[in-house]
This record gives C-alpha cells, sequence and structure tokens, in this order.
C-alpha cells in the first residue's frame, strides 16, 4: 500500500506546507506565496493520477498503445489559469494596501483599523 | 432560438462583458449593461416557464453528449435561482449609474460595469451548469470579479476586506477542488448527473467521505456560515454600496444552492446525511450563527455592517431549514432565498442613496432623516419589518414555512429559538427607527447642515420596486411558494 | 524565489508524469510570470519580513487536522499508475480511442480542451480577462504627459549601463515572438496552444519593456490598444460559438461550421486557440505594464515630481 500511495502523501505533505503558509503567516506576501504553494500540490495531485504505468503523454504516435490520461490535464491547465489570475489581483491588492496603509503586515493593519474605528 | 436559451443565459452577459470595454463614455456603458442584464432576466423567466411547464431541460455543449461534454441542466432549482439572480442584478443596475457617480471616480466607471457583468455571468454559470468541474471555474469568474468590485470602494478598509475575502474565497475554491477531484478518481466524471449514478457504488470508501467533508467545507466558507463568516461584514460594510446591495441579494444565494445541489443531486440525499452528521451540525450552526451574528447587529454603529451581520443571521435561518432535510424543510430555505434577496436588495440600496445624499452610512449621521428623507426611510422601516417577520411582508412568509417545518418535525426547541432569534432583529431595526425618525436632524455626527434633500428618482424607483415586491410577495405567495416546493419535491424524487 | 523554484520542480515533475503541455504551461506560469510579479510586488513594498514571531497553535492544528483528514483519504484510493482506475475506464476512453476520428487533431489534450471541453476553456479565457480588468481596475494611474519626461530621465540614465543586454535582447526578441508564434499553432501536433503561445508572447513584450522603459514600450504597445485586444479574444472565441448556433448546432458544435465535420473541427479549434492566445498576451501585458506603471507614480510621488 505503501508503494501505491506514498506518492499521494508527498503531495498532502505540500499541500499542507502551503497552507499552513497561508493561515499562519502575517505578510501579505507570504500568504500569497502560501496560496500557490497550496494550489500547485493540488494540481500535482490531480496530475498524479493521470499516469498510467508504461503510459506516455497523450499525444497520439504510431506504435504506442497505452496513454496517460489526458482529462486531468485539461482540468489543470485551466486551474494554473486561474491560480495567476488569482496571484495577479492578491498581488495588486497588496501594493495597494502598502500605499494605504504603509504595512503589508497583518498585525499593523489591523492595528491602524481598530485605531481609526 | 428557444432550444438555446440554457447557453444564452449565460452568454448574454459574457459577451456583453468585453463589450462593455470598449465603452468609454460611463453612461453609455451603464445602459449597455443595463440591456445586457434585462435580456439574462428575460431569458430566465422564459426558462423557468419552460422549465415548469415540459419539466428538466439538458443542453450539451459542443454538441458532445454528457459525460463527454459540459452538460447544462435546468431543473426547477436552478430556473428558480437564474430568475432571482437575474432579476435582483437588473433592478439593483437602475440606480448603479447614479450611485457610482460619487463612489468611484470617473475613469473607473466602464470598468465596473465589465466587472459587474462578469460576476453577473459567474453566477449565472455557477447555476446553469451540469459539470463540476465547470462550477468551479465559474466560481472563480464570479469570486475574482467579486474581489476586485469590492476593492473599487472608496474607503481603505475595502482594500483589507478584499484581501481578507480573497484569502478565504480561494481557500475555500480549492477545497472544493480537492473535493470535486477526490469525486472524480473514484468515479472517473465530472458530470454532477453521472456523479450521482456513480457514487453510490464507492459511497463507502474513505475517499468519497473525504470528498465530501472538502466540498461542504469550502461551500460553506463561500456560504458565511458561522464560524466560517468573517469576510463578510467587512466585504459588505466597505465595497461601494451599489456593490453590496448586489452580492447582498446574489451572491450567497448561489453557495446556498451549491451546497444543496451537492448534497441533495450529487452526492444523494441519504448519503449526504449520513456520512457527516449533517443534520445537528447544521441546526446548531445556524442557530449560533442567528443568534452570534443578530446581537452583534444591535451593537454595530455603521448601518452596512448592521445589515451584513443581519444577513449572516438570516444565512443561519436557511442553513436550519436545510438541516431539517424534509421536503418542508428545503421549501422553506428556498422560499428564504428569494424572499431574502427581496429584502436585502432593498435595504442595501435605500443604503445606497443615503450614502448618496449624505455621504455617510454611521447610524449617529442619519439622525431625523425620516422626516428629510421619507421614502428612503420608509423603504428601510419597511425591509426592516420583513427582516423581523410581520405578517403581509416576505419574512413573515418565510419563517411562518420555516417554523411550521420544524413543528412538523417534532422540533419544538429550535422552533423557539427561531422565534427568539426575530426578537433580536426586533431590537437592531428599533435602533435605526428610533434615530431617524425620533431624534432631531442636528447635532454632532453630522456631516453637514445643509438640508437633505430625498433620494434621487434613480434610486426610488428600483428601491420601491423591490418593497412592493416584498409586500406582494408576502400576501400572494402562489408564485413562490408553488416554484419552491416543486422544487423541493423534485430534488427529494431525483435521490431517491 | 522559493515559489519559482516550486513552479519549476513541479514542472518537471510534470514532465516525468507524461504531462506535456501542463509542465509548459507551469514553466512559463508558475515559474515564469508569477515570480516576476512577485519579485514587482516586493520591490514595490517591502523587502524584508516585518513579522512578529508568536506561537500559531490554532492554525497548527487546522492543518495537522486537515491534512490527517487527507491522508485518511488516500486510504481508499486506486493506486498510483494502476490502469484500471474508474479515471481510465470511463470517460477518458473516447477521448482516446475516438477523437482521431472525430477531431483529427493528434494532441488529446488539445482535442479534448478545445472541443469536447471547450466550454471550460471558455471560462479560463474569462477568468484571465476578469484578472486584467481587475488589476486595471485596481492599479491603472491617469498618465500625464510631464511626467513623462521625468521617468524617461530615471530610465534612459539607467539603461544606458547595460549596452550589451540591450543589443542582445533587440536580437533576441523577434525569434521569441516567431516561437510564441510557432506554439500557438503547433498546438494541435505538440505541447502547445493558445496560452503557452500568449505567456511568450507577453514574456517578449515585456522583456522589451524592463529593457528600454515602459514608456517606449507604452508608444509601441498602447493602454488602449491591449485592452481592446484583450477583449477582441473573448469575444473571437465566442463568436465560434455564436457561429455554431447559427448555422444550426448547439453552441461551440464545431461539426456545423463547414461541410466537412472534421474540417469545422480543425477550424473551430483553431479559432478559438487564436481568441485564447490574443487574450492571454494582451491581459499578461496589462497586468506587467500595470504594476510598472503604478511603481513609478510611486517613485515619482516619492521624488517629489507628481
Amino acid at each position: 500500500m505503501f508503494l501505491g500511495l506514498y506518492n499521494y502523501w508527498i503531495v498532502v505533505v505540500l499541500m499542507m506546507i502551503g497552507f499552513y503558509i497561508v493561515i499562519a503567516h502575517g505578510n501579505l506576501i507570504k500568504k500569497l506565496v502560501g496560496l500557490t504553494i497550496f494550489q500547485t500540490s493540488v494540481f500535482i495531485f490531480y496530475i498524479s493520477m493521470a499516469k498510467v504505468n508504461g503510459g506516455t503523454a497523450p499525444i497520439v504516435g504510431d506504435g504506442i498503445e497505452i496513454y496517460s490520461n489526458p482529462l486531468p490535464h485539461v482540468l489543470i491547465l485551466t486551474a494554473i489559469v486561474v491560480g495567476i489570475a488569482t496571484t495577479a489581483l492578491g498581488l495588486a491588492l497588496t501594493v495597494r494596501i502598502k500605499e494605504a496603509y504603509g504595512s503589508i503586515e497583518e498585525e499593523e493593519i489591523q492595528k491602524k483599523d481598530n485605531s481609526t474605528c | 432560438m428557444l432550444e438555446h436559451l440554457p447557453i444564452l443565459q449565460v452568454i448574454v452577459p459574457l459577451m456583453a462583458a468585453p463589450l462593455c470595454l470598449l465603452f468609454r463614455h460611463s453612461r453609455a456603458a451603464w445602459l449597455f449593461a443595463l440591456i445586457a442584464s434585462g435580456t439574462a432576466l428575460v431569458i430566465s423567466i422564459l426558462l423557468l416557464q419552460q422549465v415548469l411547464a415540459t419539466g428538466l431541460i439538458s443542453y450539451a455543449l459542443g454538441g458532445w453528449q454528457a459525460p463527454w461534454g459540459i452538460e447544462y441542466r435546468i431543473d426547477t432549482l436552478n430556473a428558480f435561482l437564474l430568475l432571482i439572480i437575474s432579476s435582483l442584478s437588473t433592478v439593483v443596475l437602475l440606480a448603479a449609474d447614479t450611485s457610482i457617480s460619487k463612489e468611484i471616480p470617473k475613469e473607473k466607471h466602464s470598468l465596473f460595469y465589465v466587472l459587474y457583468l462578469l460576476s453577473l455571468t459567474g453566477m449565472l454559470g455557477i447555476v446553469a451548469t451540469g459539470d463540476a468541474f465547470n462550477v468551479f471555474v465559474f466560481l472563480e469568474i464570479s469570486s475574482l470579479s467579486a474581489y476586485a468590485l469590492i476593492a473599487l470602494g472608496s474607503d481603505r478598509r475595502a482594500l483589507w476586506a478584499s484581501y481578507q475575502y480573497l484569502i478565504m474565497g480561494t481557500i475555500g475554491a480549492t477545497f472544493i477542488l480537492i473535493g470535486i477531484g477526490l469525486m472524480y478518481q473514484m468515479t472517473g466524471t465530472l458530470n454532477m448527473h453521472d456523479l450521482s449514478n456513480r457514487l453510490p457504488e464507492v459511497a463507502q470508501t474513505r475517499t468519497v467521505f473525504t470528498a465530501f467533508a472538502f466540498v461542504i467545507v469550502g461551500v460553506c466558507l463561500k456560504l458565511a456560515l458561522f464560524p466560517l463568516h468573517l469576510w463578510l461584514p467587512n466585504a459588505y460594510a466597505y465595497a461601494p454600496s451599489i456593490v453590496t446591495a448586489f452580492f447582498a441579494a446574489t451572491a450567497t444565494k448561489v453557495a446556498i444552492y451549491l451546497l444543496i445541489r451537492f448534497t441533495y443531486s450529487v452526492f444523494g440525499f441519504s448519503f449526504s446525511f449520513t456520512a457527516l452528521p449533517l443534520q445537528l451540525l447544521f441546526v446548531v450552526l445556524g442557530v449560533l450563527g442567528i443568534f452570534v451574528a443578530s446581537s452583534a447587529a444591535i451593537y454595530q454603529s455603521n448601518v452596512k455592517h448592521l445589515f451584513a451581520y443581519s444577513s449572516i443571521a438570516q444565512i443561519g435561518y436557511m442553513i436550519v431549514g436545510f438541516s431539517i432535510s424534509t421536503v418542508a424543510g428545503l421549501t422553506a430555505t428556498l422560499l428564504h432565498l428569494f424572499n431574502h434577496a427581496l429584502m436585502k436588495g432593498a435595504l442595501f440600496l435605500a443604503l445606497a442613496a443615503v450614502m448618496h445624499r449624505i455621504g455617510s452610512v454611521q447610524l449617529s449621521a442619519l439622525k431625523g432623516l425620516g422626516r428629510e428623507m421619507p421614502l428612503t426611510m420608509a423603504a428601510i422601516v419597511a425591509g426592516g419589518l420583513s427582516l423581523i417577520g410581520v405578517p403581509l411582508t416576505v419574512g413573515f412568509v418565510s419563517k411562518w414555512y420555516l417554523v411550521l417545518a420544524l413543528l412538523e418535525n417534532g422540533w419544538w426547541p429550535v422552533a423557539m429559538l427561531i422565534l427568539l432569534g426575530s426578537l433580536l432583529a426586533i431590537v437592531y431595526v428599533w435602533r435605526i427607527v428610533e434615530v431617524a425618525y425620533f431624534q432631531p436632524r442636528g447635532g454632532p455626527g453630522e456631516l453637514s447642515k445643509d438640508p437633505v434633500r430625498e433620494a434621487p428618482l434613480a434610486f426610488l424607483v428600483p428601491i420601491w420596486l423591490l418593497v412592493i415586491a416584498n409586500v406582494y410577495f408576502g400576501i400572494d405567495t402562489r408564485l413562490s411558494v408553488e416554484v419552491a416546493q416543486t422544487a423541493s419535491e423534485s430534488l427529494f424524487g431525483l435521490s431517491q | 524565489m522559493l515559489s519559482g523554484i516550486y513552479g519549476l520542480l513541479s514542472a518537471s515533475f510534470f514532465v516525468a508524469m507524461d504531462a506535456v503541455d501542463v509542465a509548459f504551461t507551469e514553466a512559463s506560469v508558475g515559474a515564469g510570470i508569477s515570480t516576476l510579479l512577485m519579485f514587482l510586488a516586493i520591490t514595490m513594498t517591502e523587502r524584508r519580513d516585518h513579522s512578529v514571531r508568536h506561537k500559531p497553535w490554532l492554525a497548527l492544528i487546522v492543518v495537522v487536522v486537515t491534512g490527517a483528514l487527507l491522508i485518511y483519504g488516500t486510504l481508499d484510493m486506486p493506486y498510483f499508475g494502476s490502469a484500471d482506475a474508474p479515471i481510465h475506464v470511463h470517460v477518458a476512453p473516447r477521448y482516446i480511442n475516438d477523437s482521431m476520428q472525430e477531431i483529427g487533431v493528434i494532441n488529446l489534450v488539445t482535442s479534448v480542451l478545445g472541443s469536447y471541453r471547450a466550454f471550460d476553456t471558455f471560462g479560463e479565457v474569462v477568468v484571465i480577462f476578469t484578472a486584467g480588468v481587475g488589476v486595471l481596475a485596481l492599479l491603472s494611474v491617469s498618465r500625464r504627459p510631464e511626467n513623462d519626461a521625468k521617468i524617461d530621465a530615471l530610465n534612459v540614465s539607467m539603461h544606458e549601463q547595460h549596452l550589451i543586454l540591450r543589443i542582445v535582447i533587440k536580437i533576441l526578441i523577434p525569434f521569441i515572438l516567431l516561437f510564441a508564434l510557432y506554439v500557438q499553432f503547433h498546438g494541435d501536433y505538440g505541447p502547445g496552444g493558445g496560452f503557452q503561445a500568449g505567456v511568450i508572447f507577453a514574456a517578449a513584450v515585456i522583456l522589451y519593456s524592463m529593457l528600454f522603459g515602459l514608456s517606449t514600450a507604452r508608444r509601441v504597445i498602447n493602454q488602449p490598444f491591449t485592452q481592446f485586444i484583450a477583449a477582441l479574444g473573448v469575444l473571437l472565441y465566442g463568436s465560434v460559438g455564436v457561429v455554431s448556433l447559427l448555422n444550426g448546432g448547439n453552441f461551440f458544435d464545431y461539426n456545423v461550421l463547414s461541410d466537412d465535420p472534421v474540417a469545422g473541427q480543425h477550424l473551430g479549434i483553431l479559432l478559438i486557440e487564436a481568441g485564447v492566445g490574443l487574450t492571454v498576451a494582451s491581459v499578461m501585458i496589462i497586468i506587467f505594464f500595470n504594476f510598472q506603471g503604478r511603481k513609478e507614480y510611486g517613485q515619482g510621488q516619492a521624488k517629489g515630481d507628481v
């Protein structure tokens, strides 16, 4: 069982590293990095699913009998785009927040908000 | 063209969005967006009529049959939601031109309308589709445009609220993606109907259980179910007022739709309520949400914050109805979806009007406004009465059906708690009434000494349209109840 | 840096998993654009992390619980690589076996992405378009001519030092653009397609802009033009669907685009990939230009010029 599933377990560990960075760190950009790592790990999970032992890339060629599954590849291509879109927006927000608050640390921003309320 | 209605519902606003980018002039962009949204509304009415008359509609995109291609699957439930979303979108848009003139810089106006249309597209796409991964894609379209729209608010706290929403929302969406991946892995399909056929054979596996857990948590984040609601109050309070009106009436409804769709149509009723103790979990979280949020609402000094917390409480009501897991309970939830959209749409539009006239939505700034903006404040009172659940309003109808469903199921204590929740609503609505009608204008908290005029017609028309709808559907409940009941019954029938 | 390295590593992992298209995309996007944007954002905000160290117990608990749940979930999964897993016996076999007759494109990923699930890809294009519009809404600054002169002077002094780089890049850029076009049209036969091509094209423009200055780049490719192209890409993609409707098929049914269904499929995929390439390239350029533009706006403010 270990041999059959170790791949997925590694992916889970990577996912959790990313997830931890998002929720535990206060620096806005670090959070976004964590988010990226989290998402990329999910992509690795999908792509591992697609692999077939003895298969090749899903491009039709003479003499090739076994192909790896193209459907997860398609899904992940879309998911990568979604990921970069989110990162770009997140970074744009971070830049604006820095301009408006003078800081990109969660705690400092909360403090400034609480003092103005 | 009639057979293509399902796809046109989403394509019309979708193609309108990039076209809108080419309109430099603010008023032209507004009119264009209005026409697009209005067309979507007409399509949704036609679709609902079609579904009620002939039953389920299936549309194969690309001509490829599901599960190899993507399918649009319209039944009573999503036709109902399509109607709610497109109608609220159009009504809110009526006031948009006037509202954003003071809240968003002029050069960003056409970008605003592009984002608005994209958000509308995203929501319609989530609801209309029958493919799980397609849900994810359109969920992201609606979320990304939402983050940008919220960040257009003039207060710097809008930026921070948007960022927090981005982080929480993306975590939620990624959880849903993980859930979809796990379901796919065990069944080989992404089509929701096909999933519902194939999941039962693998339902006892740990993988499917995990998939279910992740999907539920992801959707609950988007739903703002207590305690995952933290992003909502600030996002609603600091976004441009018209954006708040739009989202308060539509966004969480879509998330509840997803919850219902995944539990009833994909995983199936029997699995969903046995795999996880959803009944218990949701009734507890729902009731907690009602009380915590309503209490928080009482202490807010910013009226937008107040109504944002109120929305979280109302979502609690919907979740309680869902937790009963009977036809009656689900009917109550669906009814409240419709009614709450009407209520909050009217309330936040009225607040937008107040913001437009006096530049603030702090409770203290509303002093004496009852005399100077009578029609606007009357609308807020009407909306407030609806929130409390006074007879003759839609709020009463929802509460009535909810309490009935609870009693039918023997859940007396919960029914009592629901009624207690209404008492809390009376407190926070009274705070506004007291300030607006029983306090004189002038004194600290005033922004200017000039007399305030009533809101312009651009606001009054949509506000009162919604208020009248509030009362009309509170008296003549045949349409809303019939549709909600039909949807509920078919969902139960499908998952036998 | 870490996320860039992670992106590259995952790209190589993808190649090992036979996911060549995905590897290509992840390399250009995850390791390329994403890292670039992060660097840009970091230079515009803080280079050092000022966070306060405190014990993150709650976060740790949440992460451990989530991770444990996931591992629990893996226990019943089909083993890695096994050919009789559900996903390999249902739905996918038709793509692998029949797509040559139905669509006639040898890259199966392109046939699924471009035809069977074309609507998802349409959604993807709209997502990237949304991000572009969002960044525009957040970061765009109105440009005033007097600032241009001052910013230009700043840039000229910086760039004169990199003469060799400028000459080399000037030679390279046409090749990069050509490569982008190659990737765009070769997607049917090998890894590639609209998305990757768009990113490469944008990379060439961004490279030019980094070396020769934003205002020079903007004179070559100006804002309204890129916005127009971004919108055009989405509309082009959508119109293929509309034409299908008008020809009597369902939305995105390419069979009705031509008398021969397979020729129709080829035409449909060609056009939508063109739409993807146009929008992706222009949105990447919009995003980069707006970040860079905001940075110069900030620099101008700091110098007291604006």
